[in-house]
């Protein structure tokens, strides 16, 4: 039945009637427990700095409960989503995770968006055993047995998006502004692309990196000195990992300082199709952002996935983006992982969630690896005047993500594989086989 | 007579008649070069836009011009590439290859012919060329000032050509300067020479850039020429960049300045710590918002730029009646216990957080510059200074001057000042005390909201918005002095202007922290700020 279950996006109603049939037998040996819901943890920032991004996300799971429901459930019982708002508090978000598994006894758990969210809830999903699906990009570096990544790793993203500008349809890029957000995602991040470009023969002069923190908003000395290094006859780019709404002043203060994409090209990591709803975006056509999906993907899977969030969200105006599809993809997986396994158990969903396959919204079969990262496409898209993106790049087809960066050296040397024989998630050498087996 | 007249129509006819082939022949070339515009990749429609600009045909630049603006499109029924103006989703279509009207189509049955950047730009390389023989002396400039940047030798023989044509000077002086640009390399050292000499007019960074090769030239007067021109180059970028970090630091100053002069009459005046008042700023901006959504709506376009005129008397009512209530409501009871007062006010702001989050939802909303205030004002080539900086320097210090006013010269302003210095006596005098607090609290949360539409233009307006300035509309209060108008100007101007200072060198995060450390060690030298009040007044 596990098989019946790798069909394609919208297709698994076929399952689900396997799966009603299953939870029909089940429901002879205990009546009272296949009555019982699923719950399932939601842990998003409903309010504080994090709420602009992560309100959307908290609707996204609750739409695909709604849509399961409405199909029948899983197993035979019902999903039910228990809904906490960790308020933008990093250690908020540990205490909320632990009352989600201990307390409400969550199957999963869908939820946070900043880095360092995620490495405070971490500790208590390795304790108790509970399982995190994490949808937002963010820096690699990290392979837990408890988490799985829906988002991209930096070879996902930013590796790609560096090297469209390096090449002749980016513009022959030579000098690089690093700008980010001062915390843990664009520091590791830059220090990849830094590596990366070095190692690409771009002499260390050519790369300004800066940091700004969280909710900046004054960027005219930033952008100032920005054209300044780019006023050295050669092409600059800006690559940009500045985080949440300090975006938009610095966008303002770009089109009024009338830098055009044409010259100097801004590539954001952070940038998506509900953060540029607060952006009047007619002076910034051209600048770019990389990501896995983008609303303006032109499939049918794409289609049905807007109708379906436009009517739950009863908004024809609302729009959807990558996190929203990592979102989506990671809660299909699960749901297939828990009709292949039979059970909630987290240690039989995780192994079920091995290879499961999952057809994207972006129109392609979506594969969770061992290493607990997804394999995705990736896009580069250009703002057009009406706050979309136009594709101008994408690969041929879905890319493994590293969990360890090879540029870095002390990662390079890193190995995330939870199958035999590794079964670890930052090793050097398996744990099994013949250097454990002596 | 008739017959000359005959004659001429023979003649016109001839000539009409030889024509038309060529014009056939043209025809064909600047089709199939349209055609080629609607190819896959971009390197082949740059191919076919220079093949199109090749041609030299007058038609070609309005093609050129349509696809760098997304204005190109292919019909799917015909495969006909045709310029069109979208309308919602309607196109009105033009045929490029005889600029006819061709009727409007549904935006669903065209593609549009997608450009990147790399295109754009080539684009509006191959514009600029076929413009340098435009009538208008103003489209040449920009012409020329935007081929200047296109090294290929065609573009520097097309300028070469533009140049001994020209006829106005200021055009001469740009096609001359970017001829000039190619000559640098010219194996003859006068040519160099005249070459540096035609670039010293320009003394910006890209010139010193191009030039900076030949300070080792075999030639010693282009070598001093070189020299001369790098160090006249470098004495003005220092006058730009220090111009330009003071013009920062009384920006930031002036966003300070409006943050702050509210809670200098709330805080200052009437002695409450208001934690709330960063919610009477964003109260402002939403308000702004709602004003520019009603304009959009309801008016037409051509007036739309006045909608931030009217947001600053909605939003002064708004946030001064919300102001009103909450005095009236809760802090007159707290009077008097600054504990309780700053725990009250707290939870009123996140209060007022969470309905307006409810009410317009946590996304951030876009708040749209007016045209008057897009774009920048370059004073002198170098120094950019930003429209709607310049704006709210102005705009700060005009309602500075306002509060000042009505302080000093209005009746209110005079009860206001006597029920702050002495309550007692104020009553006695038959001053409704209670009301005139209601009254200067709401005056202070009114300017407070005037300041969000201001803020607005810079910034983001999002639920979170007040809590941006709380801490530095404080900061700048207590550095100030204490109930000082003045002080809170002063404050304002040196914290914005030391803040910009300090970040080039330290950071925007450093910077900040030693700006910080700054107004500790100050506080501890002068408890009562920069102007502090001194006499019967300072110790009531």
């Amino acid at each position: 039945m596990g098989q019946s279950m790798l069909g394609q996006w919208g297709k698994g109603l076929k399952g689900l009637v396997a799966g009603t049939a299953m939870a029909a037998a089940m429901l002879a040996a205990g009546v009272a427990k296949a009555a019982e819901p699923i719950k399932i943890g939601v842990l998003h920032s409903l309010s504080g700095t994090m709420a602009i991004s992560e309100t959307t996300l908290k609707d996204t799971v609750l739409m695909m409960v709604d849509d399961i429901n409405k199909r029948g459930g899983l197993l035979g019982r019902p999903v039910e989503a228990v809904v906490v708002d960790p308020a933008s508090n990093w250690p908020l978000f540990a205490e909320k995770a632990r009352e989600l598994l201990q307390k409400e006894k969550v199957a999963a758990v869908f939820g946070c968006w900043t880095s360092v969210s995620r490495k405070s809830v971490l500790p208590v999903f390795e304790e108790l055993n509970g399982l995190l699906f994490y949808p937002v990009q963010y820096e690699g570096e990290e392979s837990s047995r408890n988490v799985f990544y829906t988002g991209a790793a930096p070879n996902q993203q930013a590796i790609p998006a560096v090297d469209y500008l390096m090449g002749a349809d980016g513009g022959s890029v030579k000098r690089w502004v690093l700008a980010g957000t001062d915390y843990v995602y664009p520091r590791t991040t830059n220090k990849i692309l830094e590596a990366y470009l070095l190692s690409k023969g771009v002499a260390k002069d050519d790369i300004m990196v800066n940091y700004t923190p969280f909710g900046h908003s004054d960027w005219q000395t930033i952008v100032a000195d920005i054209k300044k290094f780019a006023s050295q006859g050669k092409k600059t780019a800006v690559v940009s990992t500045i985080n949440g709404d300090a975006n938009v002043p610095f966008y303002k203060e770009l089109a009024n300082q009338g830098i055009k994409a044409t010259d100097i090209p801004v590539v954001a990591f952070s940038v998506g199709e509900e953060e540029l709803a607060g952006i009047d975006t007619k002076n910034l056509v051209g600048h770019l952002a990389a990501w896995n999906y983008f609303m303006s993907v032109d499939t049918a899977e794409n289609d049905a996935f807007i109708k379906q969030w436009q009517t739950f969200i009863k908004s024809p105006k609302r729009v959807t983006n990558d996190p929203m599809e990592a979102t989506a993809i990671g809660f299909k997986m699960w749901s297939q992982a828990v009709l292949q396994a039979g059970t909630t158990d987290v240690d039989a969903v995780r192994q079920a969630m091995y290879g499961q396959k999952v057809r994207s919204p972006s129109g392609y079969d979506i594969v969770m690896n061992t290493n607990h990262h997804l394999s995705k496409p990736v896009m580069i898209g250009e703002i057009q005047a009406n706050g979309q993106f136009q594709i101008v790049w994408q690969t041929k087809g879905p890319i493994k993500a590293d969990a360890w960066s090879p540029y870095i050296p002390e990662s390079a040397k890193l190995t995330a594989d939870w199958t035999y024989p590794w079964v670890c998630g930052n090793c050097t050498a398996p744990k099994y086989g013949t250097a454990a087996a002596k | 007579m008739r017959c000359v007249r005959l004659l001429q129509v023979l003649f016109v006819l001839l000539a009409l008649g030889a024509a038309l082939p060529a014009r056939a022949a043209d025809d064909s070339t600047f089709s199939s070069a349209l055609a080629g515009l609607a190819a896959d990749g971009f390197a082949e429609k740059i191919a076919a836009a220079e093949r199109l600009a090749g041609t030299g045909d007058a038609r070609a630049l309005a093609v050129l011009r349509a696809m760098e603006s997304g204005a190109l499109f292919v019909r799917k029924s015909d495969g006909a590439v045709l310029i069109g103006a979208v309308t919602g989703r309607e196109a009105a279509l033009t045929d490029p290859l005889t600029g006819a009207d061709a009727g409007t189509s549904p935006t669903r049955d065209l593609t549009k012919i997608t450009v990147n950047n790399a295109l754009r730009s080539a684009l509006a390389g191959l514009a600029a060329r076929l413009d340098l023989t435009s009538p208008d002396p103003a489209r040449r400039l920009a012409a020329a000032q935007a081929a200047a940047s296109d090294p290929s030798p065609e573009a520097v023989a097309l300028l070469k050509g533009a140049l001994a044509r020209e006829t106005d000077a200021g055009v001469k002086a740009a096609l001359s300067a970017a001829v000039a640009r190619s000559a640098l390399a010219s194996p003859d050292a006068a040519e160099r020479l005249q070459a540096v000499a035609d670039l010293s007019g320009t003394l910006s960074a890209e010139v010193r850039f191009l030039v900076a090769p030949l300070a080792n030239d075999p030639d010693p007067a282009v070598r001093q020429a070189v020299k001369d021109l790098t160090a006249s180059i470098e004495r003005r970028e220092t006058a730009v960049a220090v111009t330009l970090n003071l013009f920062q630091g009384v920006s930031l100053g002036s966003v300070l300045l409006l943050a702050a002069v509210g809670l200098a009459i709330t805080f200052g005046v009437m002695g409450v710590i208001n934690m709330a008042h960063g919610e009477m700023i964003m109260l402002g901006a939403y308000t702004t918002f709602v004003v520019q959504e009603a304009f959009r709506a309801w008016l037409p376009p051509s007036v739309f730029g006045l909608y931030l005129i009217l947001a600053i008397p909605a939003a002064f009512l708004v946030a001064g009646a919300v102001g009103v209530a909450l005095e009236r409501g809760v802090i007159r009871f707290l009077y008097g216990r600054p504990l309780e007062t700053m725990l009250a006010t707290w939870g009123i702001s996140l209060a007022l957080q969470q309905v307006v989050r409810s009410l317009f939802g946590a996304t951030n909303k876009e708040v749209a510059n007016p045209v008057w205030m897009t774009g920048a004002w370059e004073a002198v080539p170098g120094l950019v200074l930003t429209w709607n900086r310049i704006a709210i320097v102005i705009f700060a210090l005009a309602v500075l001057a306002a509060v000042a006013a009505s302080l000093r010269y209005t009746s209110f302003g005079l009860r206001m000042r006597a029920v702050t210095q002495n309550r007692p006596m104020a009553a006695c005098m038959g001053i409704k005390t209670g009301w005139v607090d209601a009254l200067t609290f709401g005056l202070g949360s009114g300017i407070a909201g005037v300041a969000g539409v201001a803020l607005s233009q810079v910034g983001n307006v999002s639920p979170n918005l007040g809590q941006t300035y709380i801490v530095d509309s404080f900061m700048v209060v207590v550095f100030g002095g204490v109930g000082s108008l003045w002080g809170v100007l002063a404050g304002a101007m040196s914290l914005g202007v030391v803040n910009k200072v300090l970040e080039p060198y330290a950071g925007a995060m450093l910077g900040k922290i030693l700006v910080l450390v700054f107004i500790i060690l100050f506080i501890q030298k002068r408890p009562r700020g920069l102007f502090a009040l001194k006499g019967r007044a300072a110790e009531a």
